[in-house]
């Protein structure tokens, strides 16, 4: 039971690192670091690194929510851990 | 009565009318009812509760201002207020709803069983969230007066008595059912307008398109390419590129704003109001569908506005409007005094540039890029008129959202937590009551008398949320060993450093004259804006937590064993029954 525990919450702690590493990526990366080489490059009208900063963040962040919460609903059903 | 006014009345005191009814069929019977709305939430509805929630006048009247004038710069905001949702539900909102109390204090207070936390907590709450209510105050008295021609403080009376009706009759539950009506009327006003003006611009109805298409005038150009022409033509910075006070600023103030939104208690406490840790989960990610449905528009609402501002004035290179010939709303704005025209080289046109010796729009508020946007794209009335309902919506969700946090927090956690503990549960409900009624007079007080530092409080508020209630609340679920003693010099800490940066540079309590360093990029830390603080405010009470943990020792056995309970969905207790 307490290994259990241990060991549902490594697995969420993995999760929980890969979901935050994309979001630091998505919108501290791409948006704001890395905004001036990717705006040689374009999206339609937008210069691509002010589409991260404006648009492409904030459709990656619910991306990431709900694949995380997928994700999650799966482990608990593993662990029979379901509320 | 003309035609708008009409319609503004039917569309304004129409939506009362429906926040009146459904408060009466969702009133309150119990404390639960009152603090979490029976915990009976689904995350769908939970969901558009807390956008209307969190998305606020500000967001509603001024955010797509901001972005219209700070161009790439204003994309702080935009990462800021959503990227915060992904914390919550990763760091925060299950484990919180899993432990199943009432109140972020009242979290505060089991994690580290101690009641100064306690009243640490609520004193950040109490500041943060009642500088967030003047604002809201302020956003109704404005629509009122504005729209409807009615004394602002009219208005304000009108706004107050509308928000105490429901929210004290109903408590989170009457709180919840208005908020996902007053979501649904603030969308309605957010994209309607801007579909038509993206549709007129570029033949794109999705704004979201539109922003990145080529305008419809046949020049074949991309909008944003015309924007950047048309604004560094006239000597401003180019719109796509023009920052906000260097790249570390718009670093450290993204971060503030988001670990700020994930620390603001009012929308941590909406997810106490369903009932699964799995339903958590999923309200955090309906929340941000139907927050990013208003903030993927906002982009496009600013720079399409900009466009249509700078194009009126001047229709062509050198083609300035005469002063005599401005349109209707030019005048409208004129007798508001959010926008101001002085005709220094005396040729009766009116010249708009960088530069403030010849810059003859001397006044452009931002508020008026939203308000007065359907008016410049020449939309039909009941467009306008239905604006006039968003902007109120949009005010009055959060000012009652806001107002439940305080009121619980002084009749849970101070009243029922601290000093009267054996209150009934009837008693603790009439009190809540009370304390909002009180809440909401103190609140309409400050709405009419804003305090000269109305402004910079905002500041204030993320600040403390980032620096203090934010890294508490993820030690206490991410650290098992993290004691009361070092959250406690972790909070104070963090709150005290980001307080003496605002104060140095803003003024103590905001006073004029009283700043000892100037507010000035120059004399900034490493040209962090006074806003953008929280963060290094939250990195100061992380290692003050854990330097002061390691002196003092880690929690008490039963508190590891809680934390390592709360970490697990499985056996939920009967959340919410004390």
């Amino acid at each position: 039971m307490e290994e259990n525990k241990e060991a549902y919450w490594q697995e969420n702690l993995r999760l929980i690192f890969i979901c935050l590493a994309i979001w630091f990526v998505v919108s501290f990366g791409l948006g704001l670091l890395l905004v001036e080489p990717l705006n040689e490059f374009r999206l339609g009208g937008y210069k691509l690194g002010f589409w991260f900063a404006q648009q492409g963040s904030i459709y990656s962040f619910l991306g990431l929510i709900f694949w995380y919460g997928a994700k999650m609903n799966k482990l608990d059903k593993k662990y029979h851990a379901e509320s | 009565m003309d035609e708008l006014k009409l319609y503004t009345y039917i569309a304004v005191f129409g939506t009362f009318a429906l926040y009146f009814a459904i408060a009466w069929w969702a009133r309150a019977g119990s404390t639960s009812d009152f603090y979490v709305a029976g915990g009976g939430i689904t995350p769908l509805q939970n969901g558009m509760a807390i956008g209307a929630d969190w998305m606020s006048a500000a967001s509603f009247i001024s955010m797509a201002g901001m972005i219209a004038f700070m161009g790439y710069g204003g994309s702080v905001f935009l990462m800021g207020w959503t990227g915060g949702y992904v914390l919550l539900a990763l760091l925060l909102a299950p484990y919180m709803r899993k432990h199943g109390k009432f109140t972020v204090p009242e979290f505060i207070f089991d994690r580290y069983y101690s009641k100064t936390a306690r009243v640490v907590a609520v004193a950040c709450l109490i500041i943060a969230s009642l500088t967030y209510i003047i604002g809201q105050m302020k956003g109704v008295g404005v629509a009122f007066s504005r729209f409807l021609e009615v004394d602002y403080a009219l208005g304000l009376y009108i706004g107050m008595f509308v928000v105490w009706v429901y929210a004290v009759l109903g408590g989170m539950k009457g709180i919840t059912y208005t908020q996902i009506a007053q979501y649904v009327v603030m969308i309605f006003a957010y994209t309607i307008p801007a579909v038509f003006i993206s549709l007129q611009l570029t033949g794109n109805p999705i704004p979201q398109l539109g922003l990145g298409s080529t305008l419809a005038d046949g020049s074949g150009m991309y909008l944003l390419d015309k924007l950047d022409l048309v604004v560094t033509d006239l000597g401003f910075k180019e719109y796509t590129t023009s920052n906000l006070g260097g790249g570390l600023n718009m670093f450290a103030y993204t971060m503030s704003l988001m670990i700020g939104t994930a620390g603001l208690p009012h929308v941590i406490m909406r997810f106490f109001t369903v009932p699964s840790v799995q339903a958590a989960r999923a309200s955090a990610g309906y929340a941000l569908v139907f927050i990013g449905l208003l903030y993927t528009v906002a982009p496009a609402v600013g720079a399409m506005a900009r466009l249509n501002l700078m194009n009126t004035i001047e229709p062509a290179a050198g083609q300035n409007l005469e002063y005599a010939e401005r349109p209707q709303w030019f005048k409208d704005w004129e007798k508001t005094g959010l926008l101001k025209y002085e005709d220094k080289n005396g040729d009766g046109k009116i010249q708009y540039t960088a530069d403030a010796a010849t810059n003859e729009m001397v006044k452009v508020d931002r508020d008026i890029m939203v308000l007065a946007n359907p008016a410049i794209a020449n939309l039909p009335n009941w467009v306008i008129a239905l604006v006039a309902a968003g902007g109120l919506a949009a005010a009055l969700s959060t000012a009652a959202g806001l107002l439940l946090a305080i009121s619980s927090s002084i009749s849970h956690d101070l009243m029922k937590g601290i000093l009267t503990p054996d209150m009934s549960e009837k008693n603790e409900l009439l009190a809540g009551r009370v304390v909002m009624t009180i809440a909401i007079i103190v609140s309409g007080y400050l709405g009419l008398n804003p305090p000269g530092f109305a402004a910079g409080t905002v500041a204030l508020a993320f600040g403390l949320a980032a620096s203090s209630i934010f890294p508490a609340l993820m030690m206490g679920i991410f650290s098992k060993k993290m004691s009361g003693k070092a959250a406690v010099a972790g909070m104070c800490s963090g709150i005290g450093i980001t307080m003496l940066y605002v104060f140095q540079h803003k003024g103590i309590m905001f006073i004029p004259g009283t700043s000892f360093l100037g507010d000035m990029g120059k004399d900034w830390f490493f040209g962090i804006s006074p806003n953008a603080f929280g963060s290094v405010g939250a990195l100061v009470n992380f290692a003050v937590a854990f330097a002061v943990l390691k002196v003092t020792g880690p929690a008490p056995a039963h508190i590891q064993a809680m934390v390592e309970n709360m970490r697990v969905p499985g056996n939920v207790s009967a959340a919410h029954d004390h």
